[in-house]
């Protein structure tokens, strides 16, 4: 499985750590909701298909990625920085253009 | 200023070893700079932060992720959103970029001692690296002067083309022999020599 990294291009999956569920909301660390809590820790989709991911690039650029992974076929759709759009990631995109 | 050792030193053989019969095609070297320097921007102040290396070490870095320029004894590349490497051959590099780079803009991590950099050079040097790294060693995909940050066994490593068949690449020192040594072996089939 490849993961096309917005700053390094398509890297092999090795270099990347899972890190979660992308659809978790964290509720505020005050909160006293133990229902959000509970939902925050337990509650997962687990979609047979398109599923939103938290994954780093440990193994290169250490960025945080939000990845759409289709979890029939690990068809990867969609890869962006969790942060937001980086400078030097748009001017990859536009690098690549041929 | 103390003599610095290498970790190399008990494996680092010079001479030519290997399958060499029919001519050397790879060169390893270790390069030794005096100064290697880790940069990073807060996010939004990327472009100062260039313009400070450009202040520091005179050099221009281009746009573009990975982007980097080597003038022969300093180098500069980026290798993640924001963040960069410099080297120079000179000490005191991570002292003069603490003046430069102010803590509005970014931090200067002086990783001279943190990092070993070996050269590895040749007509069979993509060849050799592609045995190493999942990643596109060609021209094209990896011009000269751009810096690449990937794994080896887990062993982070970062890797600039400084000339068509040239690549330097920075390991962490307590990984550095071990992964001289696989660079050794895989270099023996075409022939290599130690300078």
């Amino acid at each position: 499985m490849l993961i096309t990294c917005p700053y390094c291009g398509p890297r092999d999956v090795i270099e990347f750590t899972y890190q979660g569920d992308g659809n978790r909301e964290r509720p505020d660390p005050a909160s006293q909701n133990f229902e959000a809590w509970n939902a925050y820790v337990y509650d997962r989709l687990n979609p047979a298909g398109d599923h939103n991911e938290i994954w780093q690039h440990s193994g290169g650029c250490r960025a945080h990625l939000r990845v759409v992974r289709n979890t029939l076929t690990h068809e990867i759709s969609s890869v962006a920085f969790v942060r937001g759009d980086h400078s030097s990631a748009a001017r990859r995109k536009a690098e690549d253009k041929p | 200023m103390a003599e610095r050792q290498s970790p190399l030193e008990p494996e680092f053989h010079v001479g030519s070893h290997g399958n060499f019969e029919h001519g050397v095609e790879i060169l390893l070297t270790e390069t030794r700079p005096g100064s290697i320097v880790q940069l990073a921007a807060w996010p939004g102040e990327e472009k100062k932060l260039m313009a400070a290396i450009r202040a520091v070490s005179g050099l221009a870095l281009p746009d573009g992720a990975g982007g980097g320029l080597s003038d022969g004894a300093k180098s500069v590349f980026g290798f993640a959103p924001g963040k960069f490497t410099v080297t120079d051959e000179a000490e005191g590099l991570a002292a003069a970029f603490a003046k430069a780079v102010t803590p509005a803009i970014g931090t200067v991590t002086d990783l001279s001692h943190g990092r070993t950099a070996i050269r590895i050079a040749g007509p069979k040097a993509e060849w050799v690296l592609s045995k190493f790294f999942a990643i596109d060693f060609v021209l094209p995909a990896f011009p000269v002067g751009a810096g690449r940050s990937t794994t080896h066994h887990d062993v982070f490593a970062q890797i600039q083309r400084t000339g068509t068949d040239q690549f330097d690449i920075y390991v962490f020192r307590s990984f550095a022999r071990s992964f001289w040594k696989a660079l050794c072996h895989a270099s023996e089939e075409v022939g290599y020599e130690v300078q």
